[in-house]
């Protein structure tokens, strides 16, 4: 197949989809990945003109704040009336119509999931959610697009497919198509279509549900009176393909149905004509319906096969064999600290004390008074439009926790190998379980002969700083002014990000390795010195945990200059290392 | 109304379906905590309970769902109207609400048009007696969690602001699922929570199909598939109205309470609301049973559930807590 014949097919099957989507509103909705553009346009536009001119057709901005979305007192009529007025939201709005959610990527998961909640009650509006994103990483939220039957990238399409592309599916053939929908027969695409979602590695049941439905309204737009393997491997590419997370195993897909059962997108034109016969006089016997259910299912994983997209191969070939985890991981580092420092609501309170006004909230909470309020004035025959008291202040609300960052710098040089390094690696291990536990991140940096490593960059999984650690080997000398700028740098990065950063040194504080790499201990000395009050100056929390045996006066006076909080290090007492791990962490 | 997916054609997620039916035969276990990957029946399962409970009797238009006989709320007797029967209120609480709506607050309408200063119910008045549900409960904001966390505890909501002085009884089971991908619970939150149960998708071919078979039926005729069910939902509903009668004769025998003390201890579960909570759901496990008896079996049963979030955390353990309870349980049980 020619790559232009293939974009023309994708454009095609967009447009297929579309009319799937008039056919049963269902399905939801579509993730769209496209740049904004005439083939994104080109495609809204088929959609709005299937589904229903009439039906309200809204756009919903990424960042919507709850009283856009879920509505609200209306402050002007409000105001105008003298009562409380609501405001409808825009999910109100949008019931029994369609939403267009523009930069979806960017879309938080709070939002997410409010939408989310609309698509599971009844009427459920249908959400077309624009995914701009140019990362492989970055996309719509998990939450929505699980729930949204197309997963459509119109990124490939052309100007040129949009021109020839043949004419689609009017409105009369959605219409005949939403009457026979109710009696299309499942058949085998029943058991095919979860089976394969099986092979790709689909663990969420909802895709296959969506398949399913999507084959039947294929069936139905094809005036069948029941799916056909056509119309099973057309919702097994637009529905599963692109969700799939790995290849089917080999010998469930190797068994050769030869590609051309894997079919194009041409029977346009025999719907053309079926449409102008009566709708239900369909023969029953379709040749389709000979298929046995295994052999469909080979049929429909071949075709979601087809439909996986090639970068998304390339990065599961990469080697994230459980991308299950790999994409878990993902949501904690693209959420950052927004999850923490954002705005979270509004209350009622008094401002001050760093407590914002919520000028709008408190007059909406003012408004349905005015009249009421005004009695007093009307007496008068002056005084203000709108009084506000005290009882109406709303304040902002933010979750005051910024995320924190927790760098460990371990000494892993020979000084400390011979002694403790067993044990300090054991205190690590417990602060990092503490600062798991208030859901900080960690680093680690160890530093030993000439060089300081950041063995672990800021992450939230345990696991791999576990293994990091358990691999630190130990000896070599102690360049402790190297690490303690290692540590400067990427506290200096995290504080950039919003983040708040403690500093945690195991070490017994004893240099003898200077910047550039080479010995005398006076010399490093002095420069851990220096360093160390250019951490200080920095600002950071730090705690300098002695781990020689009696305790260093290095350490100490190095703490002293980084203003770090010192304690010692008791030998083998677990429960006070427990203690300094929760003073670490607090 | 629209119709709910009936509850006993879930196929699987036994846990969780147990958990949910513990709830129901001793709502004192304390609330509901269901985690897991998307679309595995978590809000199927929370809005089928409705149809599973037995009715409540209540006035007709009392807004707190009030037990007949209760002292009337807010002083108003006859306005309440005669007894009738309602379906066990299952309250879904959106994301974003706000906490006027959760609490009630000042009737602007009232208080405008008649100048009374009347109270306006909110959801928790709503779900007295019943279910509060909350999908996405990591994702809602934290001082409204504290709220419900506050009045599901003491059964009573307080309400003192606009100049309004109100408090009803609130009494009702509290249900939250979420996606511990989406972010996870504060521990202080998570032990609230009476029970926990962890649920995953089906990894058996044919256990999916029928899923889809069945959800795909029930989207296609929500009245017939519902009506299919019809006879197995009531022999639920009897079974959860007998153990509701049943549950308060049963003995707790001491064999039973110190094996369970020494599962939490030997699981590390900190506090005495493990233990609570432990008894609490072995002894509505044997109510569901029917039997009249308390026996380690039904601790067993009820033990991963009850004590799963309790467990201190390891995170240096790479097990998952499911894992680790299972472990721990199989010592204690050895011993």
């Amino acid at each position: 197949m020619s790559e232009t014949a293939h974009m023309r097919d994708s454009w095609g099957e967009a447009r297929l989809a579309a009319a799937l989507l008039a056919v049963d509103p269902g399905l939801a909705g579509a993730v769209l990945k496209a740049r904004a553009g005439p083939a994104r346009d080109a495609w809204l536009e088929t959609l709005r003109h299937l589904v229903n001119e009439a039906a309200p057709w809204r756009r919903i901005p990424a960042g919507v704040g709850d009283e856009a979305l879920l509505g609200g007192v209306d402050l002007a009529a409000t105001l105008k009336a003298g009562r409380a007025v609501q405001r409808a939201g825009l999910l109100d709005e949008i019931r029994d119509g369609v939403g267009v959610l523009a930069m979806a990527e960017r879309a938080e998961t709070g939002l997410a999931a409010r939408l989310a909640m609309a698509l599971d009650a009844a009427p459920a509006p249908m959400i077309i959610a624009l995914d701009e994103s140019a990362d492989p990483d970055e996309g719509a939220p998990g939450a929505l697009s699980e729930r949204l039957a197309f997963h459509l990238d119109l990124s490939a399409v052309s100007l040129s497919d949009l021109n020839t592309a043949p004419p689609g599916h009017g409105r009369e053939s959605i219409a005949m198509a939403r009457v026979r929908l109710p009696h299309i027969v499942s058949a085998g695409a029943e058991r095919a279509l979860p089976q394969t979602a099986a092979a790709l590695g689909i663990t969420s049941l909802r895709p296959p549900l969506l398949a399913l439905r999507a084959a039947r309204a294929a069936a139905a737009l094809d005036d069948l009176d029941e799916i056909g393997e056509e119309q099973a491997a057309l919702a097994a590419r637009l529905v599963l393909g692109p969700r799939a997370l790995h290849l089917p195993h080999e010998d469930e897909a190797q068994d050769d149905q030869p590609p051309e059962s894997e079919p194009d997108a041409p029977p346009r034109d025999d719907e053309a004509n079926n449409d102008n016969n009566e709708p239900d006089e369909q023969p029953d016997d379709q040749p389709d319906t000979a298929q046995t259910p295994d052999e469909l299912t080979e049929i429909t994983t071949e075709a979601a096969q087809a439909a996986i997209p090639a970068g998304l191969l390339a990065r599961l070939e990469a080697g994230a064999s459980n991308s299950r985890a790999s994409s878990a991981g993902q949501s904690g580092a693209t959420r950052k600290s927004g999850q923490r420092g954002r705005p979270a609501g509004t209350r009622r309170g008094d401002p001050g004390e760093g407590r914002k006004l919520d000028v709008l909230a408190t007059l909406r909470a003012a408004a349905p008074w005015g009249r009421v309020r005004r009695r007093g004035w009307d007496r008068l025959k002056s005084g203000p439009a709108l009084e506000v008291r005290r009882e109406d202040f709303r304040i902002k609300h933010f979750k005051q926790k910024a995320e924190t960052l927790t760098i460990f710098v371990v000494d892993a040089s020979g000084s400390l190998a011979l002694n403790r390094l067993s044990e300090a690696k054991g205190a690590v291990e417990l602060m990092l379980a503490e600062s798991y536990v208030r859901r900080d991140q960690v680093a680690l940096i160890a530093f030993r002969g000439t060089t300081a490593e950041t063995l672990l960059p800021p992450t939230r999984s345990l696991t791999r700083a576990k293994k990091s650690l358990a691999a630190l080997p130990g000896g070599g000398g102690t360049p402790l002014a190297t690490a303690i700028e290692a540590a400067e740098a990427l506290a200096h990065g995290a504080a950039r990000q919003g983040r708040t950063v403690t500093l945690v040194f195991l070490t017994d504080g004893a240099a003898n390795v200077t910047r550039a790499g080479t010995g005398g201990r006076d010399i490093a000395q002095a420069e851990a010195h220096d360093a160390a009050r250019r951490l200080r100056a920095a600002g950071h929390a730090a705690i300098m945990v002695d781990v020689s045996r009696r305790g260093a006066e290095t350490a100490r006076s190095v703490a002293q200059n980084m203003a770090a909080r010192y304690v010692r290090l008791p030998a083998g007492n677990p429960a006070a290392l427990a203690d300094i791990a929760r003073t670490a962490a607090a | 109304m629209t119709l709910t997916f009936p509850f006993p054609a879930i196929v699987g997620q036994e846990e969780m379906k147990q958990a949910l039916l513990i709830a129901c035969v001793e709502p004192r276990v304390g609330g509901v905590l269901i985690f897991g990957d998307r679309g595995t029946a978590k809000s199927t399962a929370v809005r089928a309970l409705a149809g599973l409970l037995p009715e409540i009797e209540t006035y007709e238009h009392c807004p707190y769902n009030s037990a007949p006989g209760s002292e009337p709320i807010g002083g108003d007797a006859k306005s309440r109207g005669s007894v009738v029967r309602k379906p066990t209120p299952v309250v879904d609480l959106p994301l974003g609400v706000t906490e006027d709506r959760v609490v009630g607050a000042l009737d602007i309408e009232k208080a405008l048009r008649k100048g009374e200063k009347a109270f306006e119910p909110g959801l928790l008045a709503r779900a007295n007696r019943g279910f509060l549900y909350i999908d996405e409960v990591n994702l809602l904001e934290d001082h409204i969690v504290d709220l419900l966390l506050d009045v599901a505890a003491t059964g009573e909501n307080v309400v003192e602001r606009d100049g309004l002085s109100v408090r009803h009884p609130a009494k009702f089971v509290l249900v939250g699922s979420g996606n511990p991908e989406e972010g996870e619970l504060r521990p202080q939150l998570l032990d609230r929570f009476g029970l926990s149960v962890e649920v995953a998708t089906p990894r058996d071919i044919e256990h999916r199909i029928e899923v889809v078979r069945r959800r795909d039926a029930f989207e296609r005729d929500p009245h017939t598939f519902c009506e299919s069910w019809a006879e197995a939902g009531a022999e639920l509903r009897e079974r959860v109205a007998a153990a509701q009668k049943l549950v308060a004769k049963i003995e707790t025998p001491d064999a039973v309470l110190r094996r369970a003390s020494e599962i939490c201890m030997a699981l590390g579960a900190d506090g005495l609301r493990g233990e609570l909570t432990l008894i609490r759901a072995a002894r509505a496990q044997a109510a569901l049973e029917g039997s009249e008896e308390m026996t380690l079996d039904h601790l067993r049963a009820v033990a991963p559930s009850a004590l799963r979030h309790r467990l201190r955390r390891d995170p240096l353990d790479e097990a998952g807590s499911s894992a680790r309870i299972e472990r721990g349980l199989a010592e204690a049980f050895a011993a």
